[in-house]
């Protein structure tokens, strides 16, 4: 575990191994391809596949379309009412994302004792309970709606295939909290537009009863953005300006040898 | 220094034990470590699949060997866990899939050079430059859809060149059989085939299973066409084996393959954390070797060491085979497969030239991938953007 990324014995690039780089470099011509054409016969069956694709899948019928539920719940209006179920969906899955990446994150700043950034466990627990409380308003937006809170929609699944890779970022145990945060960066820019997007698609759809709870989540999610990006830029700034550059020290690695 | 199967012991089978926090350790660094210690993780894996695979279907055949082939399978399968989970996930499937290919061609060439007999020289031959182009196409993909270099994964060992062309590498069953090794075969020839038999049926499962994880319809194809390259060769190394020897003897066969593969990977290693991991393991496949061979005196009748008059032969060479691999490309990428001989192009058979026709007659997903496709250092963007400015 560490805290700061040390320069060490990277073996990715050319210059490690200078003897194979330039025997990889010096192929005989009659070895080197001659194949016709270029990357726009990829670009050509990508487009066969796109014009012929079914979607993702569908939004579900909402209660109120299906007339399962009639009272109680606002009628959803508009040309495209699946539009704001399926954008609520997409809030509520990534909310829900978010709660368990900072649930991530919490471990590993309790664990690493991380002090190259302001950021407190204290702030760390008020930000996964505001996603977590995100989580729920959507759900019960969703509820209001007549729509099912437990169902996955196609733009839910879809964020879920986009924060497939920070998952994988904050959850490995060989990252820096300053890692870290670049993933939880990425996460929060983009929940602060689809915050946006939702109020202005519910404005679009006359759900005006959904806009001050999510106006409050917005305003949180803001400040939210704030805070990661200033500690990202404490812990990365702190990292390669106040404390220089570490030579890795890594106990398993083994010595280079010139290739 | 060589090893002899019956100098040592080895450990005892029930003190072969594992937990979970042993089996799932640190993995190795995609980027510090050598693409050396990838390469004998990759294979180990593939050897230990292939134990329990064989173990398994052995366990269908004969009633009495059901208990002990499952203990010796409880420790394969955590010897395997502790291998594969060594993969750091910092590896896109994709960037396995490259080191994947690198395995194949680096430890085939070093096979095909240390084969006694030429006639499975050959076919090692043949098979190592299909592998060698399925890696200039999947590094074309890599390069073309996330934008990535596949030499991060090589480190200069490995040329990135086309081979035998994919689109032709696809036969009628009848041209992928080859003719069994003698049961009199020098064990280098058994130890050989088991050995590549079980890196190609890895990768062939491994494409399988991670084929259907890309969005992106032009990788789906590739692997969908490259998996059936894969299955063509499990096809023609699995043919190797003699279907005559006794159930016994294949197992017999197998668990020293094990020994001799671990033995090659101690003597080679440079990172000490995954040596120790390795002599461990020797030391683990030494004691099923055993294991099996009092089964064996006890269910044959006969002496293991007839099958193993000497010690073993020397490790496998992990190092770059570039030289060889070149040479090999420029003298036979025309040789084509004919039942169970090697010809040139112009007399391949009429039925693989048929079931190819058709099977491409729809395009070809390895030749629209890499079209006008040059290895460059740092991806081809880098050539167009030299070119550009």
């Amino acid at each position: 575990m560490k805290e700061q990324t040390p320069m060490g014995m990277n073996r990715t690039g050319m210059q490690m191994s200078p003897l194979d780089a330039n025997a990889m470099q010096a192929a005989p011509a009659s070895m080197t391809p001659a194949t016709p054409g270029d990357d726009s016969a990829l670009a050509q069956m990508r487009g066969s596949y796109i014009s012929e694709s079914d979607p993702i899948g569908s939004v579900p019928l909402p209660g109120t379309v299906k007339g399962a539920m009639t009272t109680g719940v606002a009628l959803l209006t508009g040309d495209q009412p699946q539009l704001l179920l399926d954008k609520l969906g997409e809030r509520l899955a990534f909310e829900r994302t978010g709660t368990r990446l900072y649930d991530a994150l919490i471990t590993k700043f309790e664990t690493m004792q991380d002090t190259s950034t302001s950021m407190t466990l204290a702030d760390l627990r008020k930000i996964r309970q505001d996603e977590a409380r995100h989580f729920a308003i959507v759900a019960e937006a969703i509820q209001s709606l007549g729509g099912d809170p437990t169902s996955q929609t196609p733009c839910a699944d879809l964020v879920g295939v986009e924060s497939m890779g920070l998952m994988q970022v904050v959850t490995d145990p060989r990252t820096t909290v300053a890692q870290s945060l670049h993933a939880i960066l990425v996460a929060e820019m983009t929940d602060n537009v689809g915050w946006e997007l939702l109020i202005a698609l519910a404005e679009d759809q006359n759900q005006s009863a959904l806009i001050t709870d999510f106006s409050v989540a917005l305003d949180e999610e803001r400040m939210h953005l704030q805070q990661v990006q200033s500690w990202f830029q404490e812990a990365t700034l702190g990292e390669s300006i106040s404390n220089g550059a570490m030579v890795d020290d890594i106990a398993d690695a083994n010595p280079s040898q010139l290739h | 220094m060589s090893l002899n199967l019956f100098s040592s012991k080895g450990c005892p089978l029930e003190q072969q034990r594992f937990t979970w926090r042993d089996m799932v350790g640190k993995p190795i660094s995609k980027l510090d470590d050598d693409a050396f210690t990838r390469v004998r993780v990759i294979l180990m894996n593939g050897i230990e699949l292939d134990a329990l695979r064989f173990q398994h279907i052995a366990a269908r055949m004969q009633r009495e060997l059901r208990l002990p082939l499952a203990r010796i399978r409880r420790t394969e399968q955590h010897q395997a866990t502790m291998i594969n989970w060594l993969l750091g996930p910092d590896h896109s499937p994709l960037e396995t899939t490259i080191a994947y290919e690198q395995v194949a061609i680096e430890v085939t060439a070093a096979v095909a050079q240390r084969e006694p007999d030429p006639y499975f020289a050959q076919a090692y031959r043949f098979g190592l430059l299909e592998d060698f182009d399925h890696l200039y196409r999947y590094s074309a993909l890599l390069d073309r859809l996330e934008g990535k270099d596949a030499n991060n994964i090589l480190q200069n060992y490995t040329d990135i060149l086309p081979g035998r062309p994919t689109v032709v590498e696809h036969r009628s069953p009848e041209d992928d059989l080859r003719e069994p090794y003698d049961r009199a075969a020098a064990p280098l020839t058994k130890l050989h085939a088991i050995t590549i038999t079980a890196g190609e049926f890895q990768t062939h499962d491994y494409y399988m299973n991670i084929g259907p994880l890309f969005a992106d319809p032009v990788a789906r194809q590739l692997y969908a066409e490259i998996a059936s390259i894969e299955e063509q060769h499990v096809t023609q190394y699995g043919s190797m084996i003699n279907p005559e020897e006794p159930l016994l003897e294949q197992w017999l066969l197998h668990e020293a393959a094990e020994v001799y593969n671990y033995y090659s990977c101690v003597q080679q290693e440079t990172n000490p954390r995954i040596k120790a991991i390795w002599e461990r393991f020797l030391d683990y496949e030494l004691g099923h070797f055993h294991h099996v061979a009092e089964l064996f005196k006890q269910f044959e009748k006969r002496d293991p060491a007839e099958l193993f008059p000497t010690d073993l032969p020397e490790p496998i060479q992990f190092a770059s085979q570039r030289d060889f691999v070149r040479q090999v490309l420029a003298q036979e990428v025309d040789l084509r497969a004919r039942g169970t001989q090697f010809v040139d192009k112009s007399q391949e058979s009429q039925a693989s030239i048929d079931y190819r026709t058709h099977i491409n007659s729809d395009g070809s997903p390895s030749e629209t991938v890499a079209a006008g496709y040059i290895w460059t250092p740092g991806t081809e963007l880098n050539r167009k953007v030299a070119v550009a400015v």
